[in-house]
């Protein structure tokens, strides 16, 4: 599959698009984490269909940044980028072979990759930063930061959110992928997250929260605070679109069997 | 030491915008003169050392050329990881300003000794890693590295040695020979340079002729003019305020290894004190071996 047209600022991405090729790739790459990036679907689709993102070539120094907290929904990505037109169908296909640019976790050599991520937990303080350095340059680029709820485990998440609510950097944008779900089982078991909104909003952090699986009101909750830094925290579902991945933390892990991918592709194709 | 740096960050700020200087809420009676001549280019991240490296990451992404300061053990094991990921794997210009290395926090205790940090920013692939005897050479390497595309881990000691040895004089990749003779080869690193030249001097009276090798320049190591040294060398002494993994003498030692140079070789390092038990830093320099008089002593006992 090539896109005819790649998408461009102010276009719809196509989530149903995006879940295919997560499919596709994951099953010929026989490799896992289709949960996560399942999960972030529609995120994306808000943050690059519809001009939140706003999109310039890859190496204009004034485009908006994008960081990948969670690195390992690279595959979600490196979907996205294809259908951008930044990333050719070749090395989309070279997803996890070896000597490819493409692996579980993003790296910054591939064009339309800011950041290398893979780590939880870096993501925010390197968006803090880039925004910090917008801010100090008296440039209008945004800095956009997806999160795992998982990453909020990790304190130095809360080192970055409480430096960017200090200099009420509002030209950082992050977006939570609130799955409720982590590596060993459901975050409410693990460490609770049901304060939330809180714990942003006592960082000095703008809180919108929205339905994750609908990417217009998605968008609609990243448009910028005008002097805090904004956080929308996404509901979501690991796994989305594929029943027997719904929630399953097992598919933080798994690759997928023939009957599975046959199932998976299925069911993905009949969501809008 | 730190303060020469600073006065000369100040002078470098000036010709070149883009330095910025953060810090982990360190830096008292040190900073000022930055953050008084440049409050715009001057971020406190707070007790963050780990978000101070992020945030320099994005900085730095951007153009800058950021500073980023605190006591060097915090400055490089607190976020070490995040160096790693953040400007070593992106391969951006930011620099890490530890300073006290060795046992300069004294009776701080052992939270605030610097003993594994060279081993751990000598780890990281195309990380320089500089420790300048004095305030003079702290400024000289500052000024002939600033704006390098790679990240950079400056080992500042806390104060100057009282006499001012290096003639602010720094080249990277080399090693300064400060002084010559033919019956031993002191090698050392940082402020202990200093008590290494008293050791020389100490040889001398007692009719032992050393050579002094300073290596300021841990990363990358001065090669070419290690072998040389020890090629000449009859037997080796390593003096270093840090642990022995990794460090100064371990570094020699794979130069020795790999130019198939035997001779007589002895590393003098550091460890903690046992049982919770401190003091200044001229006692703990005493109690591991790293005065003038246990350097002589050393170097005689070697030769012996």
């Amino acid at each position: 599959m090539k896109p005819d047209q790649p998408f461009a600022d102010g276009q719809v991405l196509s989530s149903r698009a995006l879940r295919k090729l997560i499919l596709e790739e994951s099953y010929r790459a026989h490799v896992g984490h289709i949960g996560s990036a399942l999960s972030v679907v529609d995120l994306l689709a808000a943050l690059y269909g519809g001009g939140a993102i706003r999109l310039k070539s890859p190496d204009d120094p004034d485009r908006d940044r994008f960081v990948l907290g969670k690195g390992h929904a690279a595959l979600a990505l490196y979907a996205t980028l294809f259908l951008r037109g930044w990333l050719s169908r070749a090395e989309l296909a070279s997803y996890c072979v070896d000597d490819s640019r493409l692996g579980v976790h993003p790296t910054h050599h591939l064009p339309g990759v800011d950041f290398s991520t893979g780590s939880l937990g870096l993501g925010l303080s390197i968006g803090a930063g880039s925004a910090l350095a917008a801010r100090l340059l008296d440039k209008d680029r945004r800095t956009y930061v997806l999160l795992s709820d998982a990453e909020c485990n990790e304190g130095s998440t809360w080192e970055a959110a409480m430096f960017a609510g200090h200099h009420r950097l509002a030209n950082l944008i992050v977006v939570v992928d609130v799955n409720g779900q982590q590596a060993l089982g459901p975050t409410a078991e693990i460490i609770n997250q049901s304060r939330m909104p809180e714990r942003w909003t006592s960082c000095g952090w703008t809180v919108r929260e929205v339905d994750g699986h609908v990417p217009a009101a998605v968008r609609e909750a990243l448009r910028p605070h005008h002097a805090e830094p904004l956080v929308v925290l996404a509901q979501t579902v690991l796994g989305r679109g594929v029943s027997f991945m719904e929630r399953q933390v097992h598919w933080h892990y798994l690759p997928m069997s023939d009957e599975e991918y046959a199932k998976a592709l299925a069911e993905s194709e009949a969501l809008q | 030491m730190r303060r020469e740096f600073i006065a000369k960050l100040c002078e470098l700020a000036a010709r070149d915008p883009r330095i910025m200087l953060l810090t982990a809420d360190l830096g008292f009676s040190v900073v000022e003169p930055f953050t008084q001549a440049y409050p715009d280019r001057f971020v406190n991240v707070g007790v963050a050392e780990q978000n101070m490296i992020g945030v320099a990451t994005g900085l730095a992404e951007a153009g800058f050329l950021p500073f980023c300061y605190s006591i060097a053990t915090f400055a490089t094991l607190r976020p070490y990881e995040f160096i790693r990921n953040g400007p070593v794997a992106h391969q951006l210009p930011v620099r890490i300003v530890g300073v006290g290395g060795g046992f300069d926090y004294g009776t701080g205790g052992s939270t605030h000794h610097s003993l594994e940090d060279i081993a751990v920013m000598r780890a990281l692939p195309g990380m320089m890693v500089l420790a300048p005897i004095d305030g003079p050479q702290a400024a000289a390497a500052l000024e002939s590295l600033w704006s390098v595309p790679s990240p950079v881990y400056f080992r500042l000691g806390k104060d100057s040695p009282p006499v001012a040895i290096s003639g602010g004089r720094f080249e990277l990749e080399r090693a300064q020979i400060m002084c010559r003779g033919a019956d031993v080869l002191l090698i050392s690193t940082g402020a202990l340079v200093a008590e290494t030249m008293s050791a020389a001097g100490a040889l001398a009276n007692a009719g032992v002729l050393a050579t002094v090798l300073s290596v300021p320049c841990l990363a990358p190591a001065p090669l070419a003019d290690l072998r040389t040294s020890l090629a000449d060398a009859r037997a080796v002494l390593t003096i270093e305020a840090h642990q022995q993994a990794g460090g100064l003498g371990s570094l020699v030692a794979e130069v020795l290894a790999e130019a198939g140079l035997a001779r007589p070789f002895r590393r003098l390092t550091a460890t903690q004190p046992d049982a919770g038990r401190g003091g200044s830093a001229a006692w703990l320099l005493e109690r591991n071996g790293l005065t003038s008089d246990r350097i002589a002593a050393a170097a005689q006992t070697l030769l012996s």
